[in-house]
């Protein structure tokens, strides 16, 4: 990985207009706040009920106990960024959230649902949480397309007709409507990094968890994932997002949430954070990530 | 890469690529370098043509040139094979497949009727055909399925529109195998499939049941299975009861083949990415949606030449209901020769059988090779 480090807080941010896009049901925050310097204005609603709350979540794996009285309240519209050595706990936490882990102890709530055995209220957390993966996970026998509309009309219900032109509208969100017709093995990582983040968005989801989303990606096209998510927090969607990517953070996180071993260390603002780091755990750790660039 | 070249490329944008060193092509090179290229080579290449030649000759002497194709009967219907017999093996007589051979395809089916099995088998290979193509595949197949089996059975049976009833012991040859071949696979294929789902599922009492089942009926050779359908079954059920004979043997046949492919489509579901999974969790996919979009269409590609491999090995195995005195195709024809004036002519019959076999088979085969390529058009790139 080259770019991030604390100068690379300039991503230049997407110059986007919005034209049709206002049915789709997010928050039109606007381009005003991508003027500002490359920052994004706060969406954090602070009146609304939290999207997530973590309330000490314990998790072990055989033994290994790899969640450690975890407590996180995640706002709506806020866009928390996570970070921390490799097997902290990071995937494990996020992971928990949409219930692809299940937690031990603790208790887990989005957007007001408790998590539980309840297939009933997993369904409906599901349907609201959108989740982007390290390695993409598109399906490859369906085409760009056909991944996208799949959820929107098996679980959402929706009109064929309908998922596809939503479908179409967010590919051309994310730059690549001409590649509807083509299957994913045709792609290039970015392009099918970007098609993950459309598919998951189809779903119109409140809130969506990246894990990772460009580790697995050439140094040449982070930037075309990162612009995408960038673009996501300035329309004011609720984000969780593991990655290392430090200007990324810098720039769109209203928190950073540092982990080590299963444990949440520090919290703070991206300044704060990076700049100040309170434990010695987390000084190494900035200092190894700031080598590695 | 030195700064030189990168001048030349710079200072002549449009060089041509240089083009990738000639190879010699044509026949006659092609044979040197593959045939003749040494002495051992040019040694082993003429042996190997002299018995290859040899054997062809020796064939289309045998099943062409000197081959009889008719012989007379006399006024009490027996064959008159003496001019068989004078060949001594030199020729074929295909004769006994020219007589023969409605009896080896219908069996004991009342010999006026022959009509009907003749169209059921027609009926088959139309409803295999149909379903091989893939503008039918969706919900139309299922009703096509059901009047062509439906219109089957009545012409096998008859009883109904004037047709006279005919019973199962008296059915045979082809008819038979295609029963067995197409029930057995048409039932045991989905069965496999739940069994195979069965095998990875989180609730203890199916995974058990589906692993007691497959080790259970793999650990048992088809023969004694159909043994037991055919000899023991009948002990276990109430006095008066009776489950019809084919039926039986085709319970055993979809049983075992069943566990067999249970374990080929549990390999492909194994090679699936856990991602595929994770994804489809994520997006609120149900479990049936899951398996039905996701796991399934790629874990099925994925072992389409194995799969063909048992539908395939299973078709000829219906062949083993011989033992249980069901008459299949290659019972009836067995049975052809048993007749004192045929006998000695088995290598005709079987011959004949092998090749009706072959033709099911080899465009079993081949359509497999041309559904791979086809369904698997997404990992070109
Ligand atoms: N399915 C699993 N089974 C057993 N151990 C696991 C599993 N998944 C993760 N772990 C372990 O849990 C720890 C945390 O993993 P993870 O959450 O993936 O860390 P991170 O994403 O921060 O790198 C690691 O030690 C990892 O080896
Ligand atoms: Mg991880």
């Amino acid at each position: 990985m080259t770019r991030a480090g604390p100068e690379a807080g300039a991503v230049p941010a997407p110059r986007f207009t919005h034209t049709a896009t206002n049915d789709l049901g997010h928050e039109t925050k606007m381009s005003a706040a991508l003027e500002t310097d490359g920052f994004i204005a706060s969406s954090v609603r602070t009146d609304a009920p939290p999207a997530i709350v973590l309330d000490k979540v314990n998790k072990w794996f055989g033994a290994l106990h790899v969640l450690r009285d975890v407590d996180l309240q995640v706002a709506l519209g806020e866009r928390v960024v996570v970070c921390g050595p490799s097997g902290s706990g990071k995937s494990t936490m996020i992971r928990c959230i949409n219930r692809l882990e299940t937690h031990q102890e603790g208790r887990i709530l989005v957007d007001g649902i408790e998590l539980s055995d309840d297939l009933r209220a997993l369904d409906a957390i599901r349907r609201e949480v959108g989740m982007v993966f390290q390695s993409f996970n598109l399906f490859p026998h369906l085409t760009v397309l056909e991944n996208c509309t799949l959820a929107p009309i098996w679980v959402r219900k929706m009109p064929k007709k309908h998922a596809e032109e939503l479908a179409m509208e967010y590919l051309t969100r994310v730059k690549i409507p001409e590649q509807a017709k083509k299957y994913p093995g045709q792609l290039s990582g970015g392009q099918q990094q970007r098609v993950a983040i459309a598919r998951a968005l189809c779903m119109k989801p409140k809130i969506m968890l990246f894990d990772e989303p460009t580790s697995a990606l050439d140094p040449e096209m982070i930037k075309e994932v990162l612009d995408t998510m960038v673009m996501l927090a300035a329309e004011g969607m609720t984000m969780i997002c593991v990655t290392h990517e430090m200007g990324f953070a810098r720039q769109v996180a209203d928190r950073v949430v540092f982990m080590d071993r299963g444990e949440i260390v520090e919290s703070g603002t991206p300044e704060a954070v990076f700049n100040d780091p309170k434990t010695e755990r987390l000084q190494l750790f900035l200092s190894q990530i700031l080598r590695g660039h | 890469m030195s700064d030189i070249t990168l001048n030349v490329a710079s200072a002549n944008p449009e060089a041509t690529p240089r083009s990738a060193p000639i190879t010699v092509v044509g026949p006659v090179a092609w044979m040197r370098e593959n045939l003749f290229s040494g002495w051992l080579s040019t040694a082993v290449t003429l042996v190997l043509a002299y018995v290859v030649i040899r054997s062809v000759v020796g064939f289309v002497d045998w099943a062409f040139i000197n081959a009889i194709w008719w012989v007379p009967v006399d006024a009490r219907g027996v064959a008159q094979t003496q001019a068989c017999r004078a060949l001594e093996g030199s020729g074929a007589c295909w004769a006994v497949v020219t007589e023969k051979h409605r009896f080896m395809l219908f069996g004991t089916y009342p010999y006026e009727q022959h009509w009907r099995p003749a169209i059921v088998c027609l009926l088959f290979i139309g409803l295999y055909i149909v379903s091989a193509l893939k503008r039918f595949w969706n919900w139309r197949l299922i009703p096509i399925w059901a009047v062509t089996l439906t219109a089957i059975g009545v012409l096998m049976w008859g009883g109904v529109f004037g047709l006279p009833y005919v019973p199962q012991e008296r059915w045979g040859g082809l008819p038979i195998t295609l029963i067995l071949a197409t029930f057995g696979l048409a039932f045991a294929f989905p069965l496999s499939i739940l069994v195979a789902l069965g095998r990875r599922s989180n609730l203890p009492a199916i995974k058990v049941l589906c692993v007691v089942y497959v080790e259970l009926i793999r650990g048992v050779p088809l023969i004694s299975l159909l043994f037991m359908a055919s000899v023991m079954f009948p002990l276990f059920l109430p006095e008066g009861m009776n489950i019809d004979k084919l039926l039986r043997a085709q319970i055993a046949i979809i049983l075992f083949a069943g566990a067999y492919l249970a374990e080929v489509v549990r390999a492909g579901l194994q090679s699936l990415d856990k991602g595929q999974y994770e994804a489809a969790d994520a997006m609120g996919l149900s479990y049936w949606q899951k398996t039905g979009f996701i796991i399934l269409p790629q874990a099925l590609r994925m072992v389409i030449p194995p799969l063909v491999n048992t539908f395939i090995g299973f078709f000829k195995d219906t062949s083993l209901v011989l033992i249980i005195g069901i008459f299949d195709l290659l019972t009836a024809g067995k049975t052809a020769i048993v007749e004192p004036a045929w006998q000695g002519f088995g290598v005709e019959v079987y011959v004949f059988v092998g090749l009706i076999y072959l033709v099911f088979c080899f465009a079993m085969s081949k359509y497999s090779q041309g559904l791979e390529a086809e369904l698997n058009r997404h990992r070109r790139r």
